[in-house]
């Protein structure tokens, strides 16, 4: 109903109430007017010496933040769809369950849990936290692989077999297409979460936008909780509906 | 065409086909029919290497398949299922091109050729090239299954059950169809079906199999009037096995030149002796007048000569 | 009969074999600021240990009749199917004990000859080791029954002589049972205060969400408001939700004192568990709306027919039916929560989340050990505790099978 909508309206005024857009524009808004609205906050927080975050630019905690999310969520996508589909050939397929069982039993587990198991093995700083979004990203992403690819039709592999096709034609041309929107479901969790632990990986050390959160609650500094708060969650409702145009895009039925 | 030498098939110890022996000719209906776990489906199978023979030998044109490359050995046969296997991510046009596409045809001869097969089939290009399966009925999606498995005009075509999860009316509109690309068409057909009357319609030969084993192969009319055992008889019907042989019959034979009273009830030309029956019986009479195709009275045909296997009594 | 390597076996065991020799399976150090020199299994095995080996390669490499097949509920799979599983699970338990108590006992030695304040950790090798065995130990469990309830009970079973030993005080002069004998009645109150947190938030949750999933389950105006606002509360990373709810309570205990009597204010458990009550909503609410939508209409129609009111229709038919969807919801609800609740620590609601924020703030190690193990070790049980309920609701489903698309997202985790 809404897309007939979208269809009838003109192009400006639906860029206009494109809710995404909105969202982006507030949190570009906040990352660089932060820094200068002193002045808001100080009035808010009377009591408060330094009412803004000034540790470090808003904009480089951003660029941070969005690197490490990044570069785990990549990692964790390359590890667990290639995982997936592994398990899913003739000659993986004794490890199938394991896997399934793995990629269920490892989500019970908070993901904060694998943060803090990190930093006894690799220390502090970035690294922990690389690896806890890693491998506890790679979990929904293994999940959902396995899930998408068992999403297949039989029929449709029987007759792509059938018909001739060889197994990386069949995976290319069936499999992948018809799993894909089942795998961006299983990415966009892990990354929405990675945002969330990422904020949370300032505790061990790395720089991110949960900085301003974590100084702020240790140094009861509500005006640094706000503005980290209200920073990260835009960026996760803004990953969030690109996902969710994405998914738009990619589903091949409706 | 095809041959069939000693195929013997075993599944942890059970033999799923046991020493099978046939030669399908270039051009004829093989229909493979039996019970549940007889072995039709494995037999089928066996042919484009979906699953491979234990023992035997299995010949196309002479040549043993196990020579020819697997994936080429499938593109030189169609292949089309009961629950069809349509790519849902694709339309009716893609679908009905996979073939094609893996074979290399250039766009516009596969276009050509999509078109040609929906027409074939009744779909009209304009409306279905675009569609997705999802959008298809069941019988729509079974007719570009086929179409599919025809696409790159394969010599032989195996069919798995194709009809089964149909309607009963569309899957006569389809068996007919399908008796029809048979015989413009002139491909060696091999099909598996557990309908016996499906199997009456279609074949050229039968091939029926219990546990894996042949028990008869015969045209449906010698299947009918000579079962080779008791197995055979229930199998066909023994109870209706007298109706089944007259639908079999054509009533050319018994059609007389002299017209019938005013009156009679009418019969095309072209029907069978079951249908003759039943119509005298609907009707309660003793004489049908028979038209041909444009509604012309060409002859007469009595009850009397339907049920004494004599010379027609009138001239 | 054939010669047939066990896949997973034969993997869980080259890594181990690996761990055993590359990692250190504890570390010694001379204080509690100092990290430790690492200490490998082969310092604490006698010569022929080697040959303890053995039983493994033989069960890697062990003649079957046929690949052991999973249990089906017609095909049980008889007794000589099942000595491999049994085996490993017989080893993996003995293995683990075996190397416990040998760590245990070289850090009793280590408090004998090294100062008092030193120290013997647990090291990567040790966990790799737990790891693997419990992987194996899982394999194995696979493959002897399809019931969740027994495979989580072997489970334990396998970790029983372990944790005998525990009890036994083996292993009390490991540094992380020096921390937990050094604070043990912190230790607990943060357990106990962590089990107030999970369950204060989720009644109010369920109270509020079932109501809400009725109501969404007639008018569908009503679903569909209600469930972009919970997918967006969902999204928003734990850590700010609960930020941005410290002002808000801060202000409202200052305007009305009476509510800072109750201890409702910025800090502590009212933010923590007006937030994890949100979190909880989008899994229970999904998951009872998904389970109302699958109740037949005909058994609707008959309970009206029987002359039941709305209420009793609702709880007594509509709520029954739906328990095999929203059990599901529920345990992803609880076991998000208990996660969450770690967090909550940073707020200053306290739990398990502050011993681990302590040792992490504080760069103790043990620490951190000492408050995660335990959330970790909660999570789990809370999990298998559900799948119990759910497997009596439903008793022929295999749980840890791969999940139907559509509830995916029930199967897993929403957010951080």
């Amino acid at each position: 109903m809404a897309e007939a909508d979208t269809a009838n309206t003109p192009r400006p005024t639906r860029w206009v109430r494109d809710p995404l857009l909105w969202v982006l524009a507030a949190f570009g808004a906040l990352t660089y007017g932060l820094p200068h609205a002193e002045g808001v906050f100080g009035a808010l927080f009377p009591e408060l010496e330094r009412p803004v975050y000034l540790q470090e630019p808003f904009a480089e905690l951003v660029w941070r933040h969005l690197a490490l999310v990044l570069v785990s969520s990549a990692l964790a996508t390359a590890v667990g769809l290639g995982a997936g589909i592994a398990v899913t050939r003739r000659s993986g397929r004794v490890f199938e369950p394991m896997m399934q069982t793995l990629a269920a039993t490892g989500q019970t587990l908070p993901p904060i849990a694998v943060l803090a198991l990190a930093v006894p093995v690799v220390g502090f700083g970035d690294r922990p936290a690389l690896i806890a979004l890693a491998l506890y990203g790679l979990l929904p992403v293994l999940q959902a692989a396995l899930a998408g690819l068992a999403a297949v039709p039989q029929a449709a592999l029987e007759s792509a077999r059938a018909m001739g096709m060889t197994p990386a034609q069949v995976l290319r041309q069936v499999e992948i297409p018809l799993a894909l929107p089942v795998w961006l479901a299983g990415v966009r969790t892990s990354v929405i979460i990675n945002i969330g632990t990422a904020a949370i990986a300032s505790t061990v050390g790395a720089k991110t936008l949960g900085s301003p959160l974590i100084v702020g609650l240790s140094g009861f500094n509500t005006a640094y909780v706000i503005q980290g708060a209200l920073l990260v969650g835009l960026l996760a409702v803004a990953v969030d509906m690109g996902f969710e145009r994405l998914a738009r895009r990619v589903a091949w039925s409706n | 065409m095809i041959e069939f030498q000693n195929i013997g098939k075993s599944y942890d110890g059970v033999m799923a086909v046991d020493n099978l022996n046939l030669h399908i000719a270039q051009g004829e209906l093989v229909v493979f029919i039996g019970p549940s776990g007889s072995g039709k489906s494995t037999a089928l199978k066996m042919i484009n290497r979906m699953i491979d023979h234990d023992r035997g030998h299995i010949l196309l044109e002479g040549r043993e398949i196990d020579s020819f490359d697997v994936r080429e050995l499938r593109r030189r046969m169609g292949y089309a299922i009961q629950s069809v296997g349509l790519f849902p991510h694709w339309t009716v046009a893609r679908n009905i091109a996979t073939v094609p596409q893996l074979l290399g045809w250039p766009r516009e001869r596969i276009h050509q050729r999509v078109c040609e097969l929906l027409t074939l089939f009744g779909m009209a290009p304009a409306q279905f090239l675009q569609r997705l399966p999802h959008q298809l009925s069941g019988g729509q999606q079974q007719r570009v299954g086929v179409a599919r498995a025809l696409a790159a005009d394969p010599a032989v075509l195996l069919m798995d059950e194709p009809f089964g999860a149909l309607d009963p009316v569309t899957r006569a509109t389809l068996q007919l169809e399908l008796k029809r690309v048979h015989q413009s068409s002139g491909k060696t057909i091999v099909l598996v079906t557990h309908d016996i009357d499906e199997a009456l319609l279609l074949a050229d030969r039968i091939v029926l199999l219990n546990h894996g084993q042949v028990v008869q192969v015969a045209t449906p009319l010698a299947l009918l009037s000579n079962p080779a055992d008791d197995f055979v008889l229930d199998f066909v019907g023994r109870a209706d096995l007298g109706i089944k042989l007259l639908s079999l019959k054509p009533v050319a034979p018994l059609v007389c030149r002299a017209p019938a009273p005013p009156g009679s009830p009418t019969l095309a030309n072209t029907a069978s002796l079951r249908e003759a029956v039943a119509t005298l019986a609907v009707h309660g009479a003793s004489v049908l007048s028979i038209v041909n195709l444009q509604q012309e009275v060409v002859g007469s045909l009595h009850a009397a000569d339907v049920f004494s296997p004599a010379t027609p009594s009138h001239g | 009969m054939r010669w047939q390597a066990h896949p997973v076996l034969a993997v869980c065991t080259t890594l181990g074999l690996w761990a055993a020799w590359a990692l250190p399976v504890a570390r010694l150090a001379p204080n509690r600021l100092l990290s430790g020199e690492p200490v490998f299994l082969s310092a604490l095995l006698p010569g022929w240990a080697g040959w303890m080996v053995l039983p493994l390669i033989v069960l890697v490499f062990s003649p079957t009749q046929a690949p052991a097949p999973i249990p089906t509920v017609s095909a049980p799979g008889g007794l000589m199917d099942r000595w491999h599983p049994v085996t490993t699970l017989l080893l993996m338990a003995a293995l683990l004990a075996g190397l416990f108590w040998l760590v245990g006992r070289y850090a009793q030695q280590v408090t004998f000859t090294e100062s008092r304040l030193a120290r013997t950790s647990l090291g990567a090798g040790f966990w790799s080791l737990l790891a693997l065995a419990w992987l194996a130990s899982l394999d194995a469990v696979q493959h002897l029954t399809r019931s969740a309830v027994l495979r989580h009970a072997l489970m334990g079973g396998v970790a029983l002589p372990f944790v005998t030993l525990l009890m036994l005080g083996v292993g009390h002069d490991l540094s992380i049972l020096k921390e937990y004998a050094n604070r043990d009645d912190v230790f607990w109150t943060a357990v106990r205060r962590h089990l107030q947190i999970v369950a204060v938030a989720t009644l109010p949750s369920v109270l509020l969400a079932l109501p809400l999933a009725w109501a969404c389950s007639r008018f569908t105006r009503l679903r569909q408001a209600v469930f972009p606002l919970l997918n967006i509360i969902q999204t928003i990373p734990s850590i700010a939700l609960f930020g941005l709810f410290m002002a808000p309570l801060a202000w409202l205990a200052l305007r009305f004192p009476a509510l800072s009597q109750a201890g409702i204010s910025g800090v502590g458990l009212a933010p923590a568990v007006l937030a994890l009550v949100l979190y909880s909503l989008l899994p229970i609410t999904r998951s009872a709306l998904a389970g109302l939508d699958q109740v037949p209409e005909a058994t609707q129609t008959a309970a009206r027919a029987m002359g039941m009111s709305a209420g009793q229709i609702f709880w007594r038919v509509e709520l029954p039916l739906a328990l095999p969807v929203l059990l599901p919801g529920l345990r992803t609800a609880v076991v998000q929560t208990i996660g969450l609740a770690a967090v909550t620590a940073l707020v200053g609601a306290g739990g398990l989340g502050s011993l681990m924020f302590d040792g992490l703030f504080s760069a103790a190690n043990d620490l951190v050990l000492l408050g995660v193990l335990p959330i970790v070790l909660l999570a789990m049980l809370v999990d298998a505790l559900f799948k119990a309920a759910i497997s009596f609701t439903r008793p022929a489903t295999v749980l840890d099978g791969a999940p139907p698309v559509a509830q995916l997202a029930d199967a897993g985790r929403y957010t951080a």
